[in-house]
Formats: structure tokens, sequence, C-alpha cells
């Protein structure tokens, strides 16, 4: 069988991602590109006898070097040549669209187009002649309906045929940019041509162009040959000069200018007829009357994400209770199959009851997720940006900060660790710095379950109310922070917002699905791998060294003496006496084990200056496994009440043993609520961190963040214990 | 007219008549297809009155109130 390599490329918003999940299923590789987060996806179907690799390249609008997701395209088409670029556009938005095929033409690699959205084409009653399309371009033009898959065979078809005509040759697009451009580019052309400057990966028209257009990156990869790119720039320079003075313009505009002038003259013959009557009001427009209206529109936003809440927390209720059945259920077989010791003891307090407390937690996290996609792929998210930039810009943010926000779990549940790498798409170093440094304040979906434990423990009643307080107050904090960083340690002037607001569009099903499914994996990978080990050797740190020699003949004594006065005892309350006595002792030596073990030092030593937020020993071990991972909080308290008070009664949750253990009151929780918020981010988010900007700001999160967690949960903690 | 995008008002159509943005702002622009020429109609603000969003090439673009300075355009009807 053949192999051959196809490219999906395209603007946001252009269905892209709609028609690579319908060609290619659900067989998919979700992975990054090296040194960079951007996300390389890559699938493959054998089609009409022949193997195709399909790469979805990340969505873009041009091919400049603006941003990384421009740069990796460019990358993929001139290292990897692929056979054939599937070029999705959205039919309705052709003019625009048709700027980045331009683009493609230009630098010569076979180009299928793929004209999608052909069902709005219908409906709006526009009407595309494809083959005069397909000739004014010369390449081939389907027709498609990515939602649907209508034209996807097609499409392949098409696909397959360009590359057995083409056989890889490149073919670029001369266009003329007009008098005062085009006599230069032909003499850098020229120039080019002669040096074989950079000939073997970029077609020397093209390297001429990009010079013009200023494109730092093909000046640098120029710096192999150093003589002829001064040359060049020399060149460029005296036409700047040239245009400036005479046009009050830049080479690059009316290269720009050219290729709209291309793209219209193109579009006027004929190809595309707009109906007269121009009823513009179309579903969008009258949408956006609602949703983004000045009252009516902060207002529908606020509902929605406190309706999510309220869908989650019902759903998400039913999966969660049969999951820690299933897992207490797990733990008392390996309780009774295993014989008591350390075996015992890691298994059902270390794996089972860590890997259980992340799981319960995976249905929650699917149903949020499924919203999210769903407001994504919406188009609603695009205007929560739209509403939302002014009070951003305020706390010297982007309205796309949004995104990072949201996604960290501005909408409670999400993962600061997508969130923070989602910052990418900001522009502005300073804006996406400050953006990375506060998104993990965000309640992300492993600091729900802690949330999600204390309500319970002690606002069982007021569930939604809380968490929906708890997202405010983050909201509230990341941009207080944002501010204080954007007018001290991160100062300068903010970035262009310029944006699309796309149409409002039925999101698929599929394509929820694929979303919600590849950041729920993310989720049980980490939990686990990382977690899985973190979680045995959080347990080993809480069971060693143990007790002393002495301390476990005393308390065996103690036993020893109490077991006999319960055989002998002559009445039944005297024995119920005894008894409860026995417990109380079991209860003394599991906590002095846990005490003298590692952690317990460590939580203990800790204690005095902890306390002034509320916070005991155990609630230390707990949060020191939580700066290695966030889900670990839950389980280690898990691990330590379980450790600390053996209780007969198995079926008592972490919860009620919280509520009912006097170290904890409503203003401790509280408390502990703010901390968890707000302290420092989890291990492989620092890592991220420190990848999107530099270990230093990472190390600075870490215990910034702390700091300002600390203070605010102590200055609680001690004005409401005095309250109250 | 001519006037800055900002005056404009919504369901004002107009004509770009220059982009006075270079760089990264300049680029931006003109990759969203704000060029020369361009037919413009204001569609709406966001609740605080910024930033604008405006049709374009059968899309919606949005821009901030201090980035539609850079922009000149030629209103079809004289100013009221």
């Amino acid at each position: 069988m053949t192999n051959s390599t196809i490219a999906f490329a395209g603007n946001p918003n252009s269905g892209k991602t709609t028609l690579f999940n319908t060609v290619t299923g659900s067989r998919h590789h979700v992975g990054n590109y090296p040194g960079i987060t951007v996300e390389r996806k890559e699938g493959s179907i054998n089609f009409a006898g022949k193997h195709l690799s399909i790469i979805d390249l990340p969505g873009c609008y041009s091919l400049t070097a603006y941003t990384q997701e421009e740069l990796v395209s460019r990358q993929v088409l001139v290292e990897e040549r692929p056979d054939v670029v599937v070029n999705v556009v959205d039919a309705t938005k052709l003019e625009r669209h048709l700027y980045l095929t331009v683009q493609f033409l230009e630098l010569g690699i076979p180009v299928v187009i793929a004209l999608n959205m052909m069902d709005d084409v219908r409906s709006k009653g526009i009407t595309i002649n494809i083959e005069a399309l397909a000739k004014a371009l010369n390449s081939e033009v389907c027709a498609t309906v990515a939602r649907t898959g209508e034209g996807k065979h097609e499409l392949l078809n098409q696909a397959i045929i360009s590359t057995e005509q083409r056989h890889g040759e490149w073919q670029p697009l001369r266009l003329s940019y007009g008098p005062d451009i085009d006599p230069v580019l032909d003499e850098m052309e020229k120039l080019i041509t002669a040096r074989s400057f950079l000939t073997s990966r970029y077609p020397a028209r093209w390297t001429a162009i990009k010079f013009l257009e200023g494109d730092d990156d093909l000046i640098e990869r120029g710096g192999v040959d150093s003589k002829t790119t001064a040359e060049l720039q020399q060149i460029v320079e005296t036409l700047r000069t040239h245009c400036e003075k005479t046009l009050s313009s830049f080479p690059e505009a009316i290269i720009a200018d050219y290729r709209y002038g291309f793209i219209h003259a193109l579009l006027r013959k004929d190809v595309v007829t707009v109906p007269t009557t121009d009823a513009r009001l179309d579903i969008t427009d009258n949408l956006d009357k609602f949703l983004t209206h000045r009252v009516l529109g902060p207002s529908i936003m606020m509902f929605m994400l406190y309706a999510m809440f309220q869908i989650t927390f019902t759903l998400g209720d039913y999966p969660m209770q049969l999951l820690n059945q299933l897992f207490a259920l797990i733990a008392d077989i390996a309780t009774r199959l295993v014989p008591p010791g350390h075996l015992q003891s890691m298994l059902v307090s270390g794996v089972i009851d860590g890997v259980g407390g992340i799981l319960c937690f995976v249905p929650l996290i699917m149903i949020m997720f499924i919203m999210i996609a769903f407001l994504e792929d919406s188009g609603y998210m695009a205007r929560v940006a739209y509403m939302m930039d002014k009070v951003f810009r305020t706390f010297g943010l982007h309205g796309s900060s949004v995104m990072p926000f949201i996604i960290s779990g501005g909408i409670a549940g999400g993962c600061a660790v997508p969130g923070v790498m989602a910052a990418r798409t900001l522009r502005s170093p300073r804006e996406k710095l400050a953006t990375i440094l506060t998104a993990p304040f965000m309640p992300c979906g492993a600091k729900i379950p802690v949330f999600l434990l204390l309500i319970g423990a002690f606002f069982a009643e007021h569930r939604p109310l809380i968490m929906f307080c708890i997202t405010l107050i983050a909201w509230i904090m990341a941009l207080l922070v944002a501010r204080l960083l954007r007018s001290t340690l991160i100062k300068g002037e903010s970035t262009p917002f310029v944006m699309e607001l796309p149409p409002y569009r039925w999101p698929t099903l599929q394509g929820i699905m694929i979303h919600t499914w590849e950041r729920t994996a993310e989720y049980i990978k980490k939990a686990g791998t990382v977690i899985l080990a973190i979680s045995i050797l959080l347990w080993a740190g809480m069971t060693f060294p143990g007790p002393t020699e002495q301390q476990i003949t005393a308390y065996q004594q103690q036993k020893q003496q109490l077991s006999d006065a319960i055989e002998h005892s002559e009445s039944a309350q005297q024995q119920q006496d005894l008894s409860t006595q026995l417990q109380q002792l079991e209860h003394q030596q599991s906590a002095t084990m846990l005490k003298n073990s590692a952690a317990g030092q460590l939580g203990t030593m800790l204690e005095p200056i902890s306390k002034l937020a509320g916070f005991d020993w155990r609630t230390n071990i707990a949060l020191i496994g939580g700066v290695a991972a966030k889900e670990l909080i839950v389980s280690t308290l898990g691990t330590a009440y379980s450790l600390g008070e053996v209780d007969i009664d198995n079926d008592t949750s972490l919860s009620q043993r919280i509520a009912a253990d006097p170290q904890w009151n409503k203003v401790a929780a509280i408390s502990a609520i703010l901390f968890v918020l707000l302290y420092a981010p989890c291990f492989v988010t620092i890592v991220v961190m420190a990848r999107e900007s530099s270990w230093k700001w990472a190390c600075f999160a870490l215990i910034f963040n702390s700091s300002i967690a600390f203070l605010l949960a102590t200055v609680v903690y001690q004005i409401g214990i005095r309250i109250s | 007219m001519i006037c800055s995008l900002r005056q404009l008002k919504v369901h004002d159509k107009a004509t770009v008549t220059s982009v006075n943005a270079g760089g990264e702002m300049g680029r931006r622009l003109r990759d969203m297809g704000l060029v020369i020429g361009t037919e413009i109609e204001i569609i709406g603000r966001a609740p605080l009155k910024d930033p604008v969003a405006m049709r374009l090439r059968g899309f919606t673009l949005t821009l901030r109130n201090n980035e539609a300075d850079y922009i000149y355009v030629d209103t079809k009807e004289p100013l009221a």
C-alpha cells in the first residue's frame, strides 16, 4: 500500500478540526511539537487502497512569523513536505479565508481546497461557481460540510489525485504586487537564485517576499549566508524608504493589498453570487442582540456560569457516589485477601484510597469538559472574551486571558496545565506572563475534591453557592494580583485585541466527545502515573520510621491489661466501658505512629506557624502533598485519617470524620479552602510555567502564591475566630 | 467624510481609507482583511463600550477603541 501525507490547514473557526475528526474518526494521536506547546494532531486512514497520514496543522490566519501556530504550520510544510495541503475554508467568508490560500499558493505546495460550510452557503442563498473558483486558483476545489461528512470522500479522492499529478513538485504562484514592488522582487529573486540562498528549502521568490515583509524567522535562517542576507536587507531598506516617501505605506502592506486585490478580482468573475435582498439578520446577529447586550449580555454570562455548576454537581453526583462505593468495596476485598501488615496498609491506604480518590472525580470532570467544549465550539467563549476585554485590560491583561483563566478553572473544574499552555495565544510577553502567573489561582479540577470535602463537612446545604463564591474569589484574586504584577514586576504597554467573533454554531457531538475525552484522558493519565507513585511514596512517608520499640511495648502492655479486664468483667456495663477505653487507646497508638512518621514530623514542625491559619499537622501533611499534585490533598487526608483513627465503622466517609474532628470548624474550613485555592501550583503546572516563561518565574510563583495564600488564610482565620 | 473608526456609531457603514499602523498591529489587521478599500459596518459595542464589533468581508471582527484610532474611514453619508 502506498503512503501519502496530507496536511489539513485553515483559519481558526473554518471547521478544520471538525473535518479532521470526521475524516479520521477517533483514530488520532495528540502530541506536542518539540520545544513548544502547540498541539500536534495526527491521524491515519486507509482510503481507496492508500494509506493516508493526516496532520492537523494549528489554525492560523496567515503564514507570517507572527505566532507560534503560523511558524509551526510553515515549518511542517517546508521540513516535512506533505504531499498535499487540504486547505479548509469557510465558504461563507471566502474573501478572508482565501488570504491564507493565496499564501499557500505563493509557497507553491499542492493545494486542494475544502470549500466547507456549504450548508450555510445554501441556506444563505449564496451560489458559488466551484469550477470557476478552481480554475482561478489553479487548484482542485471540493464542496464539503464537515459536520455531516458531506463531500469527504470526494475530498480525499481529489487529494490523492493531486498527489499523483504533482509528485511533490512545488509550483509557486507568481502574483503581481504592483509597479513599486515587482521590479525589486525580481531583482531579489535573481540574487537568491544565483547564490542558492536557502533554495534547498524555500522557493526563491517566496524568500524574497518574506524579506520584504520583514519576516524575523526567515531573516534569522538567512544567517548561514550573512553576506546575501545583508545585501537583501539593503535592497528591502531602499524600497521601504521609497514606499514611505512616495506612498506613505510599507512593503508588507502593499503586498497584502495586492493579495486581497487578487482575491477580490477572482471572486468578482462570476464565482460568488450573493442574494441582492441582503437580509443580513441571521441567527448570529439575532442571538448577539441578547448575548452581548449591554445589560443582558453580562447577566446571561453570569447565569451560564452558575448554571454550569448546578448541572455539573447535580448530574455528576450519581456516578461519583457509585465510584465511591466501588472503591470502598475494592478496599474491603483487599483488606480481606491480604494479611494485615505493611503490604495491606500500602495497598489499602496508599494505592486504593489514593487512586480511588482521584478517579471518583472523573465523571465530574467529564461533565465539566463537555460543557466547556460546548461553549468553545458554539462560539460563545469568544463573546465572553469580547465582553470581558475592557475589564481585563484594566487589570493589565487581555480579553484573551479569559481563555487560560477559564481552562485553568475559571469555570470550576479546569486544569492549570492546559490553562497555562493556552496562554501561548497571547502575543504580548507581559500579558502572557501575568496570565500564566495568576491562572493557577483558579479552582482546577483537582482542587474541587478538597472544596467538596470541606463543603460536605460544614456547608453541605449550600454546596453550589459556596462553589460559586470560591470561583468568584479566585477571579478577584487573579485579577488583583495581575494588576499588582503588571504595575510592579511586569510593567509595560498592552497588545492589540483584534479578534474574530465566529458565528454561533450548534457544536457536533463527535467534536465535544473527542475534546472531552482528550482532556479527561490527560487527567486520568496524570492520576494513574505520577500520582500513584507519589501516593505510595507519601504512604511510606506517613508509615516510617514508625513508633519506637518502647512505645510499641508500652501500648501492647496497656492493651493486654484492658483485654484481660474485659474478659474478667462482671457486668455488661463495665465491659462496654472497657471496650471504649481499648478503642481510644488504639486511636492513640495510630496517632502516635503517624506523628512519628517522617511526614508527621514535618507537619508537626510546621504546626506552630500553620496554627495561625487554623491548620493542624494532618492538614499540613496533606497540603505538602498537594504541592506535588492537588489531587493528593484529599487522598492524603484520607490516608492520614484512616491511619490516625482506626474506625470500626468503615462506612464513615472522610467528610463525616472531618466534621466530627474538633480540630476543624467552619472558620478553619474557609481558611483551608482559601489556602488550597491560592497556594503553590502543582509540580506539573510549575514545569509547564517554566517552559512557557522561565524557571525563575516558575519558582517565583511557588513562593509568591504560597505567601499570598497563607497571608489571606491567616487573616480570615484570625478574624473569623474572633467573630464566632 | 473622513473620520477615525472610533467615531462611528453602531450601524454606520464606511470604507477604510487608511491604516496607519505598522509592525505587529498592522500585520494583524491585514491578516484579518482590514486594508484600504474594505467596506465595514459597525454592528455593536461590548457592554462597557469597548471593544467595538464590525462586519467586514462577511465576518465579524472586534477591535479596541484605541486600536480603531489607527484606522481612518470614509463614511458614505456626511455625519449628522
